[in-house]
C-alpha cells in the first residue's frame, strides 16, 4: 500500500495474504467477503455460511490468530494478514490433530456446520494453557450457535483438548 | 446476504480519511471494525457509495492517558481495550463493561470509535461514554471539535457528525481512586444486546454516604441516558440497601423503550431499576473496599 493523499477508490482489489500457511495473492471484487473468498475462490468449504450477518458463528476463522466473524469481514481487509481455516489442523484422517481427536473421542459433533468454527475457537481458547471451569468453556465459545444443541459435549472435547495439548506439551 | 456495491478505498493517513469523508459526504460510511457496518450492509439497510476502510491509520490506534484523561483512539479493538491493564486502572467502568459488547469474536474487530459512532442506545460504550461525561473528538474539513457525550447521541442510530466528519477519539476522564464503579447488564443471551444495563460510579464521603454518584443506562431509550433522578435522590443520601432500592424505582421513568420483540415495556421498567439498583450497590460495595485499602496502605 502506497502513501497517496486521495486514493482511488475502487471496486476491484489485488491483495496478498497468508491463508493456513501459503502465501495467496489474488484479484477480488473490494464487496465480497472474507468469507466468500475463502470458499469460492481458495475452496475453503470448511468456512460455514448460516446467517451471513455476524450471529450464528459458523463462519469463524483465525486471523493472526484471533477468532473472528468472517462475514463481517471484506476479503480486501485481510490483506497482509494471517488467516487460518480448520483445514490447516489435519486433512488426514489417520492423523488428527489432537483437537480434531478430541472432538471425534467426545462426540462433540451431530450435524457438524458448527464444528470447523468450535474447533477453531477451541485452539484458540486452549493456546494459553490455561485450566478452565466447564462454566468459562461455555461463555468463551458463547459466540458460535450448535442449532443440534450438542453442548455438553462440545465443553467436554475443548476440555478433552486442553488436557491433550497440555499432556504433549503441542503447542495447540 | 452479500454487501451490495460501492468503492472501496483505505487511505493510510487521518488527514486523507478526512479528505476523502468531505468529498463524498453522507454517500460514504466510514468502516472500523465491521461489525455493525458490515451486517446493515449484507442485509442492505445501508448501501454507502464509498467505503472508507480506516483500519490501516495508526493514528487511530493509540492509548493516551494523561494525569486526569484517558485518550482512546477511534481505531483501537475492543478486545484490546478488555486486556489493557494501563485502561482497567484508569477508567475501571471500561474494564466492567467491554466484556460485554457482544461476544469475543467481535471484540476482536469491534473498534471504540466504531461502537460510540454507531451510536446505538443498547450499547455499552456510549453508555460508558454518557454515565462518565466523556467527550467526542471528531475530525472534518474545517478541523477538530470536542463535542460531549451527551450531546453526541442525538437518536436511534444517530450521532452529531456532520457530513464531513468523522469520530477521532473518545476522552475518558480518570476514575478518583476512591471512586467505586458497576456495571450490570441484563441480556437474554450471553453477547446479546441489553434488554436494559446499568453504568455506575460513585464516590463516598468520610461517613459513608454518596457524596457524587453518575448513574447510566443502556437499553431502555433511543440513546443512552442518565437516571438524573436517581443521582439527584443518592446524593448525600446513605448507601444502605433500602434506600437503594427506593431510589433506584426512579429508574423506570427515562425508559422510553415501548413493547418489542424482546421485551415489554412493563418488563424493561423492572429490568431499569434492578439493574440500577444491584450495580449502584456494586459501586458502593466497591468505593468501601477502595476506601480501606486506601487507608490501610
Amino acid at each position: 500500500m502506497t502513501t497517496t493523499e486521495n486514493p482511488a477508490a475502487t471496486d476491484t482489489r489485488t491483495i496478498t495474504l497468508r491463508v493456513n500457511g501459503r502465501e495467496i495473492t489474488r484479484t477480488v471484487s473490494t464487496r465480497t467477503t472474507l468469507a466468500d473468498f475463502l470458499r469460492d475462490d481458495l475452496d475453503l468449504v470448511s468456512v460455514h455460511l448460516g446467517c451471513e450477518h455476524g450471529v450464528c458463528g459458523c463462519c469463524t476463522v483465525l486471523l493472526d490468530g484471533q477468532s473472528v466473524r468472517s462475514c463481517l469481514m471484506l476479503a480486501v481487509q485481510a490483506r497482509g494478514h494471517e488467516v487460518e481455516t480448520v483445514e490447516s489442523l489435519s486433512a488426514d484422517q489417520t492423523n488428527l490433530h489432537p483437537i480434531q481427536e478430541a472432538f471425534a473421542e467426545e462426540h462433540a459433533l451431530q450435524c457438524g456446520f458448527c464444528t470447523p468454527a468450535m474447533v477453531l475457537r477451541c485452539k484458540e481458547i486452549i493456546a494459553d494453557g490455561r485450566t478452565r471451569t466447564d462454566e468459562e468453556v461455555r461463555r468463551e465459545i458463547s459466540g458460535i450457535l450448535c442449532r443440534c444443541t450438542g453442548y455438553q459435549n462440545i465443553v467436554n472435547a475443548v476440555q478433552n483438548a486442553s488436557r491433550r495439548c497440555a499432556s504433549t506439551g503441542q503447542e495447540a | 446476504m452479500k454487501p451490495p456495491r460501492f468503492l472501496y478505498c483505505d487511505p493510510d493517513t487521518l488527514d486523507a480519511a478526512v479528505a476523502l469523508k468531505a468529498q463524498h459526504g453522507f454517500d460514504a460510511l466510514m468502516l472500523a471494525g465491521g461489525q455493525s457496518l458490515m451486517p446493515m450492509l449484507n442485509m442492505r439497510l445501508a448501501s454507502p457509495g464509498v467505503l472508507i476502510d480506516i483500519n490501516g491509520i495508526t493514528d487511530l490506534q493509540r492509548v493516551v492517558r494523561t494525569d486526569d484523561v484517558l485518550e482512546i483512539g477511534a481505531g483501537v479493538r475492543q478486545s484490546a481495550i478488555e486486556s489493557d491493564e494501563q485502561v482497567h486502572a484508569a477508567v475501571p467502568l471500561l474494564a466492567r463493561a467491554v466484556p460485554h459488547i457482544g461476544h469475543v469474536e467481535n471484540r476482536h474487530r469491534g473498534t471504540v470509535g466504531g461502537s460510540i459512532a454507531h451510536a446505538d442506545g443498547a450499547a455499552e460504550l456510549p453508555c460508558i461514554a454518557v454515565t462518565l461525561d466523556a467527550v467526542i473528538v471528531v475530525r472534518g474539513a474545517s478541523g477538530e471539535r470536542e463535542i460531549p457525550a451527551k450531546d453526541f447521541f442525538q437518536g436511534f442510530l444517530s450521532n452529531a457528525c456532520a457530513p464531513d466528519e468523522l469520530v477521532v477519539a473518545v476522552r475518558f476522564p480518570v476514575t478518583p481512586a476512591a471512586a467505586g464503579t458497576g456495571f450490570v447488564e441484563v441480556a437474554r443471551r450471553e453477547g446479546d444486546f441489553a434488554l436494559a444495563a446499568a453504568a455506575v460510579q460513585a464516590e463516598l464521603d468520610e461517613q459513608g454516604r454518596i457524596s457524587r454518584i453518575a448513574v447510566g443506562l443502556a437499553g431502555v431509550a433511543a440513546t443512552p441516558v442518565r437516571a438524573t433522578a436517581v443521582e439527584d435522590r443518592l446524593t448525600g443520601a446513605a448507601a444502605d440497601p433500602d434506600t437503594v432500592a427506593a431510589a433506584a424505582q426512579l429508574a423506570a421513568d427515562v425508559v422510553t423503550t415501548g413493547d418489542d420483540l424482546h421485551a415489554t415495556a412493563a418488563y424493561r421498567k423492572h429490568l431499569a431499576t434492578t439493574v440500577v439498583m444491584r450495580a449502584v450497590l456494586a459501586a458502593v460495595a466497591d468505593a468501601e473496599q477502595r476506601t480501606q485499602n486506601g487507608s490501610a496502605s
